[in-house]
């Protein structure tokens, strides 16, 4: 009875039976797909032809699919295929296989030329939808930022400092980490080469002026983008995937005004904070390497220092930073409620919320190197 | 393999004795013994926050327990090996009740995937197999190519049933499998279960809130209350039942609805 599956031919009289037997079930369906195959090919004959499945042992959906194909496949023009022996047990199954429509739909997942030219359309097209969605949400969040100055008791203070807490106190020592360890890493190659010239000292000037006007707050943004644009993004999105948005948005509340404002405000008060901290690592870093490794003793250092540097140079860094944190903020929420209903939506905005976040705190930095070029600061 | 048949006649297809299951100090399941017999439809209830799905993924594996022994398909779950477990994972289907489809993958992907796994068939046989199941489940073959995103609550429990039915299981465990389909919709889904169960030859634990899907669906059903089964039986027995909780769920107001 049970065992391997066979599909045997016997001829009766002027008519042709199928006499399938053994175990008719998924786990032997590469050979059953090679028997019935191979059956198929007697359509067409002139004999009458029957499909007998009383010897069947075991029978499941892939088993009996198989053999609703044989008949369908079998059944050509006036003469119908029977299905003959069947027991009560597998009748509903056969039966219930017999409502499928054939032809299945199948996959288009062929590459076309005008498919890729379209994809690159599509792209291009894209951008400048990025672009408008960021100036969108920029209006609306100025739109709720004043709303709440108009009506204070509005404002989210807990959430923002909530959020305070989250982009700007458990940040601290990671930022403090890596700007100490850039500081060291620039006194260090500064020492190194400045010292073939004698001109040991003048790495100071360039710490104090790197450091001020460009790294401190652009390494900080960067940080920021990856730990805190992407936490918004994930955190947006998978409320938008659970429609926790559309239900705030039913009871009445602006998501901008709830969720994106006290994020935005957190992160514009933090970036700066976080850009004088990390400046002050990276010069403290900086002044320890110049002293150990290259004997600049911290006096020196610090004369030096304020020689070399303005206020100037201080005022252009830190300027930048609340304008960055506003890109960054504006990137993150844009692409969080962008997120459509599925994991993988999710991942890939999290990954646009930071390229492009870091893609516009660089642009925004040029931006401003060529503003301050012109006005001489 | 007959003989394997045989003893899996006599036996339960579910055995669980003296399983207890606690989070941390709360101990939801005590000692509880639980027989499900093959080719039944197993209806559970019990209050909410009773820990019916808390056994469910206990039987599964997926909730870890603190004593007890769990035999299905007459395999110890703690004393078997990887190989032993895999294959009994390979005869049971379960649906989740938020559906847990794959949400980056299309039904038709959601319901091959395990196909894909488990077995070695040709991408042919997969896609009619996948119409035979959607089919089955009372779905249109064109809903195939859809994301679970763009699918209804109902959809999304049929194409999850789909994909618990689709290596063809001899044992399905459903998790509230009408909670928040509307009336009809559950009906259906209920005659769909019991329609399945006749055709496939299935197992069905299901755990339900849905007094309908007792009446209509299940074969037997067993009430979990302090951690223990506090009654099993046919409805019949659940109405003549005197223990409060019992009582109140078969007799109020909404049972007598039920029975008009």
């Amino acid at each position: 009875m049970s065992g391997d599956p066979k599909l045997e031919r016997i001829t009766k009289g002027n008519a042709l039976a199928l006499c399938a037997t053994g175990t008719w079930t998924a786990s032997f369906a590469p050979v059953l797909e090679r028997m019935v195959a191979d059956a198929e090919k007697l359509a067409g004959s002139p004999q009458s032809i029957f499909i007998d499945v009383s010897e069947v042992a075991k029978l499941d959906t892939f088993g009996a699919w198989l053999i609703e194909r044989l008949r369908r496949s079998l059944t050509q023009g006036a003469v119908e295929a029977q299905i003959a022996g069947l027991s009560a047990n597998y009748s509903s199954l056969v039966d219930e296989v017999r409502r499928v429509r054939a032809n299945p739909v199948t996959d288009s997942g062929t590459i076309t030329i005008t498919g890729m030219l379209e994809q690159i359309g599509r792209t291009v097209a894209g951008v400048a939808g990025t672009v408008a969605g960021l100036v969108d949400m920029l209006g609306a969040v100025l739109a709720a930022g004043f709303r709440t100055l108009i009506h204070p008791r509005s404002f989210r203070l807990t959430s923002t400092v909530h959020h305070m807490e989250q982009v700007c106190w458990r940040a601290v020592p990671i930022v403090v980490l890596i700007t100490f360890l850039i500081g060291c890493i620039i006194a260090q190659q500064g020492i190194f080469h400045f010292r073939r010239f004698g001109a040991d000292i003048f790495v100071v000037d360039m710490l104090g002026v790197l450091v001020l006007r460009e790294i401190g707050v652009l390494l900080v943004a960067i940080m920021v983008a990856g730990r805190s644009g992407s936490a918004y993004t994930a955190e947006l999105g998978s409320m938008k995937m659970r429609e926790e948005i559309d239900a705030l948005r039913t009871m009445g509340f602006d998501p901008i005004e709830v969720l994106v404002l006290p994020r935005m405000l957190a992160l514009v008060l933090a970036l700066p904070i976080l850009a004088f901290l990390g400046a002050m690592a990276a010069l403290y870093g900086g002044g320890l390497v110049a002293w150990l490794y290259g004997g600049v003793d911290p006096e020196a250092f610090l004369l030096r220092l304020r020689d070399a540097i303005s206020i100037d140079h201080f005022i252009v860094g830190i300027v930048k930073a609340p304008v960055m944190a506003a890109v960054i903020g504006i990137v993150a929420c844009v692409e969080g409620l962008a997120v459509q209903g599925s994991a993988e939506s999710l991942g890939q905005h999290t990954t646009a919320s930071v390229v492009k976040g870091i893609f516009f705190v660089i642009v925004m930095d040029g931006v401003f190197a060529i503003f301050f070029a012109s006005i001489g600061m | 393999m007959a003989r394997e048949a045989q003893s899996e006649i006599q036996d339960p297809i579910i055995r669980v004795r003296d399983i207890t299951v606690q989070f941390g100090a709360t101990r939801v399941l005590d000692g509880l013994d639980l027989d499900v017999k093959r080719g039944e439809i197993l209806g559970f209830v019990g209050p909410s926050g009773a820990g019916k799905s808390v056994l469910t993924r206990t039987i599964i594996g997926l909730v870890p327990k603190v004593a007890g022994s769990i035999e299905v398909f007459g395999v110890d779950l703690d004393a078997s090996n990887t190989l032993q477990r895999r294959k009994v994972e390979r005869r049971w289907g379960v649906l989740f009740q938020q559906g847990a489809l794959f949400s980056s993958l299309t039904v038709r992907q959601n319901i091959q995937f395990p196909m894909r796994e488990y077995l070695r068939v040709s991408q042919r046989l997969m896609d009619e197999i996948t119409i035979a199941k959607l089919t089955m489940v009372g779905l249109k073959p064109e809903v195939a190519d859809r994301f679970p995103s763009e699918l209804s609550g109902g959809m999304i429990k049929r194409v999850a049933l789909a994909r618990a039915l689709s290596l063809d299981p001899d044992l399905v465990f459903l998790d509230e499998p009408t909670s928040g389909l509307d009336p009809i919709g559950a009906g259906d889904f209920d005659e769909l279960v019991r329609t399945l169960q006749r055709t496939l030859g299935l197992t069905v634990f299901m755990v339900t809130h849905d007094l309908d899907s007792l009446y209509t669906a299940c074969d037997r059903i067993a009430v979990l209350g302090n951690g223990k089964i506090i009654a099993a039986g046919s409805i019949a027995d659940m109405q003549a039942s005197q223990h409060p909780w019992l009582r109140q769920y078969f007799h109020g107001k909404r049972a007598r609805a039920v029975m008009g």
